[in-house]
């Protein structure tokens, strides 16, 4: 842990008594009351309050729903409409349940957008990046067995088009593939037997998630925090005590973003859904257009822009995987894009590619929307195994500042922009 | 303190006794684990009251030339059409080399067999079709059973999800599907009753 002079002292003899025995308030003191922050971290550096409310969001609904919920092929459907109808405030842990997942991944995005940006993967934080592309695969299998709990028609064929994917080692090892299938579903295709374990995953994986969030706090806090110019606190005027400063901030952070939820909950709940998903799930009959929830969707443009099984099926999984590579593939000196004149053109085309294969994720796979999807793919690869690794190395970046006080105060040590010290307010 | 300095002067030369018994140690406990690992795995698979329910009867009378019905087999649809001599003189014209999946696909045929049309269907009853109804491409189920659906441009069946056409034999002609939809096993008990499974 960054190491940093305690100001925990605790008055009451009950906590004189428990810091002798198990110190946890002066550990949690050290992490989350003194820990220094660096003095100018922006907005982008509230997503992680955002994340770890979400995840407590989705936990404290979800066990709720599973009170009243049944995992059976037959009454699946009619308790998740008997939670909304019945149950008293059933409707709202639905809604709150079901677009809180949408909003923990629309907060996965930026925060993983934001360490793209910043270079915040780059040496000492790689153990901390990996981290968090192995949270960001537990939030996609938990979300996508979520979704399949409803038993509704789009929660049926995406499990069925999803777990086929694996179907595709068949083209590798004749057989293998159907019965990694068949093991997945307990049987010859997706039913009951399948909605249960997915059940009991569901309910397990977000406690893996917190698992996996606890360890990358750990490594936040060995590392520390980046921030917008990309360098380390040197000195203490370089940061701030992370209360009241930073958590503040993430509590402001946190009244915004819960009004868009709010919103969502009350007036929306089933914008971002699939009308599809309120029929009951039918075996025997396929809905003309299959599309996954909004927040899969670059990853469903990729697997069809690739007229191959198989290799539509590894490029949507290397997709994902090829995080893990990029504080290896980043070559430059610099962490931070801000400083970065010609990698910040490529970045934002990349930004522009991901929300482009978003869009054509949800077209149906005809014509020109092949096309695009297959140039956007290509785009995708090209941006970390080759843009990444030349850009890194032919580029000229910027001028850094000295250190992070003097990125915000100036060399003469007054906050930039502001020519006097702030008179006295008149009134 | 004699024998540390031995068992130090060990490992500097070369594997002590005690490094062979630390790894056989670790080697049985780990292949122990592997062990104890199987039942958890193995319990995921279809259960045996999943694989009871392995065989279904099906009466053909009521289908007219023409016609298809939709069964259910093991959970899955299996489609059955009692094709039409145009339907299968078009079917068994195609040449093998023209089909990108030349393998009959036939659970009651080896994998080798050619994808023909005789592969395809029983002898002396080659009229009827009978098929796994599930796209080998990623799983939705093709349209083509009622007479009102679109049958693709091969006349067979259409997958909607992804684009894949099937011929009047069931046989992938165009789309990302990378084979022929399967051929379930079945047999004739009479002329008009089969028994799938
Ligand atoms: C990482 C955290 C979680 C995510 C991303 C997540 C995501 C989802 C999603 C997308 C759905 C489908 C909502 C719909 O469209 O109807 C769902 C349903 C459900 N989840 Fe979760 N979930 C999480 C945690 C939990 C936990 C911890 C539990 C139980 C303790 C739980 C229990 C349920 C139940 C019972 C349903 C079915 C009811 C319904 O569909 O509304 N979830 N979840
Ligand atoms: S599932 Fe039929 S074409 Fe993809």
């Amino acid at each position: 842990m960054a190491t940093h002079e305690s100001t925990y002292r605790p008055t009451s003899s009950i906590g004189k008594w428990m810091d002798a025995r198990l110190p946890v308030a002066r550990m949690m003191h050290a992490q989350f009351v003194d820990f220094p922050t660096p003095r100018n971290i922006n907005y982008l550096w509230t997503t992680g309050g955002l994340l770890s409310f979400f995840l407590g969001v989705q936990i404290v609904t979800g066990i709720v729903l599973a009170m009243h919920f049944a995992p059976t092929a037959a009454d699946a459907f009619n308790s998740v409409e008997h939670i909304r109808r019945d149950v008293n405030y059933g409707w709202l842990m639905r809604n709150l349940h079901a677009v809180g997942a949408s909003m923990f991944f629309l907060a996965v995005y930026i925060h993983i957008g934001r360490g793209l940006y910043y270079g915040s993967y780059k040496a000492p934080r790689e153990v901390l990046w990996i981290i968090g592309v192995v949270i960001l695969l537990l939030m996609m299998a938990t979300a996508f067995m979520g979704y399949s709990l409803p038993w509704g028609q789009m929660s049926f064929w995406a499990v069925t088009v999803i777990t086929n994917l694996f179907s595709s080692v068949d083209s590798i090892i004749p057989g293998l593939g159907t019965r990694i299938v068949q093991w997945l579903w307990g049987g010859y295709s997706v039913s009951g037997t399948t909605l249960t374990r997915f059940y009991s995953l569901h309910y397990l994986l977000p406690f893996v998630i917190a698992g996996a969030v606890g360890l990358h706090i750990w490594a936040l806090h060995v590392a520390g925090q980046n921030n917008p110019t990309g360098l380390e606190i040197k000195t203490a005027s370089d940061s701030v005590p992370m209360t009241p400063y930073a958590v503040m901030k993430d509590g402001f952070a946190l009244a915004v973003f819960v009004l868009l939820f709010a919103w969502f909950v009350f007036y929306v709940p089933d914008y971002l859904g699939h009308p599809d998903n309120y029929v009951e799930a039918n075996p025997l009959s396929t809905p003309p257009h299959i599309v996954p929830e909004w927040y899969f969707l670059p990853y469903y443009a990729i697997l069809r822009a690739i007229p191959n099984k198989l290799l539509g099926v590894i490029a949507m999984f290397s997709s994902i995987l090829l995080l893990v590579f990029i504080p290896w593939l980043d070559t430059s000196r610099v962490r931070s894009a801000k400083y970065r004149p010609v990698y910040k053109w490529f970045f934002w085309l990349f930004i522009i590619s991901v929300v482009a294969l978003g869009y054509l994720g949800s077209k149906p796979p005809e014509g020109a929307y092949v096309l695009w999807a297959r140039i956007f793919t290509v785009y995708y690869f090209l941006h970390f195994l080759v843009i990444m690794p030349i850009v890194g190395v032919t580029e000229n970046p910027l001028p850094l500042p000295r250190s992070i006080a003097e990125s915000v105060l100036g060399k003469s040590g007054q906050p930039v922009g502001v020519g006097a010290p702030a008179a006295p307010e008149r009134r | 303190m004699q024998r540390e300095a031995d068992l130090a002067s060990h490992t500097a030369e070369g594997p002590s006794r005690r490094d062979f018994i630390v790894i056989a140690a670790q080697a049985f406990a780990g292949v122990g684990a592997a062990l104890a690992l199987w039942p958890f795995i193995h319990q995921m698979n279809p259960d045996a009251s999943t694989q009871a329910l392995a065989s279904t009867e099906v009466d053909l009378s009521p289908v007219k030339e023409g016609q298809a019905i939709t069964v259910v087999w093991r959970g899955k649809p299996v489609f059955i059409r009692n094709r039409t001599p145009e339907e299968i003189k078009k079917a068994a014209e195609v040449k093998i080399s023209e089909l990108s999946d030349t393998s009959a696909r036939n659970d009651d045929l080896p994998e080798k067999a050619p994808a023909t049309d005789l592969n395809r269907t029983k002898k002396g009853h080659e009229n009827w079709l009978v098929l796994v109804g599930i796209c080998t491409h990623l799983g939705c189920i093709p349209k083509g059973q009622s007479l009102s659906d679109s049958r693709g441009d091969f006349g067979g069946w259409f997958c909607p999800c992804h684009g894949s056409h099937y011929d009047t034999a069931g046989r992938i002609r165009k789309g990302p599907a990378p084979r022929n939809l399967e051929v379930p096993p079945y047999a004739f008990m009479s002329d008009t009753k089969i028994k799938i499974g």
